[in-house]
C-alpha cells in the first residue's frame, strides 16, 4: 500500500511531461471489423448481434453495466472464447495475423509467482522467447514501465500497482498491434490508477496499436478514449466520439459534460433508489 | 556484529532447549533412583549401549539396512504416487478410470496387510520395502493430484492467450504451482515411511534398528532398547530436515518462505 503511493507519488511526474509531448499514434495498429456477432449460453443471449468497426489505431472504451455482455465481447476478440454465430476479423478480410498481433490484459496482473519479474515479462514474448536478444527486449520493455531496477524481484513482493505495470509490461513485448484491456485498472487505488492510465496513454501513443479498453468507469473511458462505447443488454447503444484535444484535464468541463452524457444514457430509465 | 551473531546463534538454540532439558530431568530422576533403570536407563547408559554397539559396528550394520529399505522404499512408492497423480491430474479420463480402485485400496490400513505380506515374501527384503511402498504412495499420490488440481486456471488461460505449448505450459505453469502441495505429501510421506518400517522391522526382519530393538528385549536389554527407540527419532527428524531444506530451495518465490 504504501510502496504503491510513493512510487505514484516518484513516477506520475514523468509519465505526465512524456505523455505530453508524444507525437500523434504510429500508425501500427489493425482495424477490426465484427459483423453479426452473437454469443449465447445455453439458452441465454449474451450478445444480440454486434456490428463494429474499429480503425486501425483507435482507442475504444467499452463502458456498460454488470452482466451486459462487455467483458463476453473481449474475450471473444482475443480468442478467449467462440462466438456461437457470426464473425470478426482484423485487418483485410482475409489477412493471417499471427497469435502475438493481439495481446490481453487482465484486471488481475496474473504474473506466474515462481518466475522472476524480467521472466515473467519474457512469457509475453511467446515462441519469440528462444531467439537471441529476447532477454534484452524484455528488459527493454521492463524499462519502458519503469520497473528496470526490479527485474530480479519475486512477484510477490511488489506493490499491486507495480505487478500490473509488469502485466502490461509482458502484453507489450510482442509489440502488438491490438491490445484488449478487461478492466486492467480496476483493482488499483485511486493513485495509482491515474498514474496507470497516464502510463497507458504513453504508451498507446508511442507504440500506435488499437486499443479496447473495457471499463466501468466512465471518467476512465473519457480521460483514455477516441471513441466509447456503451453495451446495455448484448447490443450496442451508445457510440460517441470523443474529440477532446489531448492532453486531457482530468475533472475539466468537457470530460465532465461527456462522462454525463454517458451516465445518463446508462441510467435513462432509472428510477431514484433502484440499484445499479 | 558480534553481538548479532551471538544473538542468532541464540536463536539456533531455542528448539533444542526443550528436548536437552527432557534429557537433563531423565538424566537426574535416573541417578536419584526416582525411574528404576530396569524400567528406564539413563540417558548416559543409553549412549554407552550405543557407544558399545557402534563399535562392534553392529549399530552401523542395523542402520544402514533400515536406511537402505526406508529410501528404496521412498523412492518406488514416491515415483508411483508422483506419476499416477500426474497423470490423473492432467487427464479426467484417467482419473475416471482408476480413482475407484485407488479409493478402495487407500481405505486399507497398508499395516493390516502384514500377514499376507508375510505369506508372500517371508521376511526378505521385499516384504519390508513392498510395506514402505504402500505407505508412502497415497499420502504423495493425494497430495500431487491435488496440487495440479488446484493450480490457478486464470495463470493457466494466462499461458494459453500467450500461445504456451501443452509441455511449456506443464512445466512453467502446473508443476510449479502444484509443487508447494507436492512438498506437502513428501512430508507425510516420510512419517508413513519410518512408520511402516519400524512396524515391519519389529514383526518380520532378521537385520535393522527394530530387529536390534527385538532382540535386546529378548535378552533384557532395555538400554538397546531405548536406544533404537532414539535413533529412529534422529532418522525421522534428519529426513524431515532435508524434506524441508529442498522445500526452501525450491519454493524460495513463495512468500511463506521468504526471509525478512
Amino acid at each position: 500500500m504504501t510502496a504503491g503511493a510513493l512510487s505514484v507519488a516518484r513516477s506520475a511526474p514523468e509519465y505526465w511531461s512524456e505523455a505530453h509531448e508524444a507525437t500523434p499514434p504510429v500508425a501500427r495498429g489493425l482495424s477490426l471489423t465484427v459483423r453479426n456477432l452473437t454469443k449465447s449460453f445455453g439458452d441465454n443471449p449474451v450478445l444480440k448481434g454486434l456490428d463494429l468497426f474499429i480503425p486501425a489505431g483507435q482507442f475504444v472504451s467499452i463502458v456498460g453495466k454488470s452482466g451486459c455482455g462487455k467483458s463476453t465481447l473481449l474475450r471473444l476478440l482475443v480468442g478467449l472464447d467462440q462466438p456461437t454465430s457470426g464473425e470478426f476479423w482484423y485487418g483485410a478480410a482475409d489477412e493471417k495475423h499471427d497469435k502475438s498481433a493481439v495481446r490481453v490484459m487482465f484486471q488481475e496482473p496474473r504474473l506466474l509467482p515462481w518466475a522472476r519479474v524480467l521472466s515473467n515479462v519474457e512469457v509475453g514474448l511467446g515462441r519469440a522467447r528462444k531467439e537471441a536478444g529476447a532477454r534484452e527486449r524484455a528488459l527493454e520493455t521492463l524499462k519502458g514501465v519503469g520497473l528496470g531496477d526490479r527485474r530480479d524481484e519475486w512477484p510477490s513482493v511488489l506493490s499491486g500497482g507495480q505487478r500490473q505495470r509488469v502485466a502490461l509490461a509482458r502484453a507489450l513485448v510482442s509489440h502488438p498491434q491490438v491490445l484488449a484491456f478487461d478492466e486492467p485498472l480496476g483493482a488499483l487505488d485511486a493513485l495509482t490508477r491515474i498514474s496507470m492510465q497516464n502510463l497507458l496513454e504513453q504508451v498507446w501513443r508511442e507504440q500506435g496499436f488499437t486499443a479496447l479498453m473495457v471499463t466501468h468507469d466512465v471518467a476512465e473511458a473519457v480521460m483514455l478514449a477516441d471513441r466509447v462505447l456503451l453495451i446495455e443488454e448484448g447490443k450496442i447503444t451508445l457510440d460517441l466520439r470523443v474529440d477532446i484535444p489531448r492532453p486531457r484535464r482530468r475533472g475539466s468541463a468537457e470530460v465532465a459534460a461527456l462522462e454525463g452524457r454517458i451516465l445518463d444514457a446508462l441510467f435513462k430509465d432509472a428510477r431514484v433508489g433502484e440499484d445499479a | 556484529m558480534s553481538a548479532g551473531r551471538l544473538q542468532k546463534a541464540a536463536d539456533g538454540l531455542v528448539p533444542w532447549l526443550l528436548p536437552l532439558g527432557l534429557l537433563f530431568v531423565w538424566e537426574l530422576a535416573s541417578q536419584t533412583g526416582l525411574i528404576s533403570g530396569r524400567v528406564l536407563p539413563a540417558p548416559s547408559a543409553v549412549v554407552v549401549a550405543g557407544w558399545r554397539l557402534a563399535a562392534t559396528g553392529e549399530l552401523w550394520v542395523n542402520m544402514g539396512v533400515s536406511g537402505l529399505r526406508a529410501l528404496v522404499g521412498l523412492a518406488i512408492g514416491g515415483t508411483f504416487g508422483f506419476v499416477l497423480g500426474l497423470t490423473n491430474g492432467l487427464s479426467k479420463k484417467f482419473e475416471r478410470a482408476t480413482d475407484t480402485l485407488l479409493q478402495m485400496v487407500r481405505n486399507i490400513p497398508h499395516l493390516a496387510l502384514i500377514p499376507l505380506v508375510i505369506l508372500w515374501f517371508g521376511i526378505e527384503e521385499a516384504a519390508k520395502i513392498f510395506l514402505v511402498v504402500l505407505g508412502v504412495f497415497f499420502p504423495i499420490y493425494i497430495n500431487t493430484l491435488h496440487g495440479i488440481r488446484t493450480v490457478d486456471p486464470q495463470l493457466i488461460e494466462m499461458g494459453r492467450t500467450y500461445g504456451m505449448t501443452k509441455f511449456e505450459l506443464f512445466w512453467r505453469v502446473i508443476l510449479p504451482g502444484a509443487l508447494p502441495s507436492i512438498f506437502v505429501g513428501l512430508r507425510y510421506a516420510l512419517g508413513f515411511m519410518w512408520l511402516t518400517l519400524i512396524v515391519a522391522e519389529t514383526i518380520a526382519a532378521s537385520s535393522g534398528i527394530g530387529y536390534m530393538a527385538m532382540q535386546a528385549r529378548e535378552f533384557l536389554l532395555v538400554d538397546v532398547v531405548v536406544l533404537s527407540i532414539l535413533i529412529y527419532a534422529l532418522l525421522g527428524k534428519l529426513a524431515d530436515s532435508t524434506a524441508r531444506f529442498l522445500e526452501r530451495l525450491c519454493l524460495s518465490w513463495h512468500p511463506a518462505f521468504q526471509s525478512k
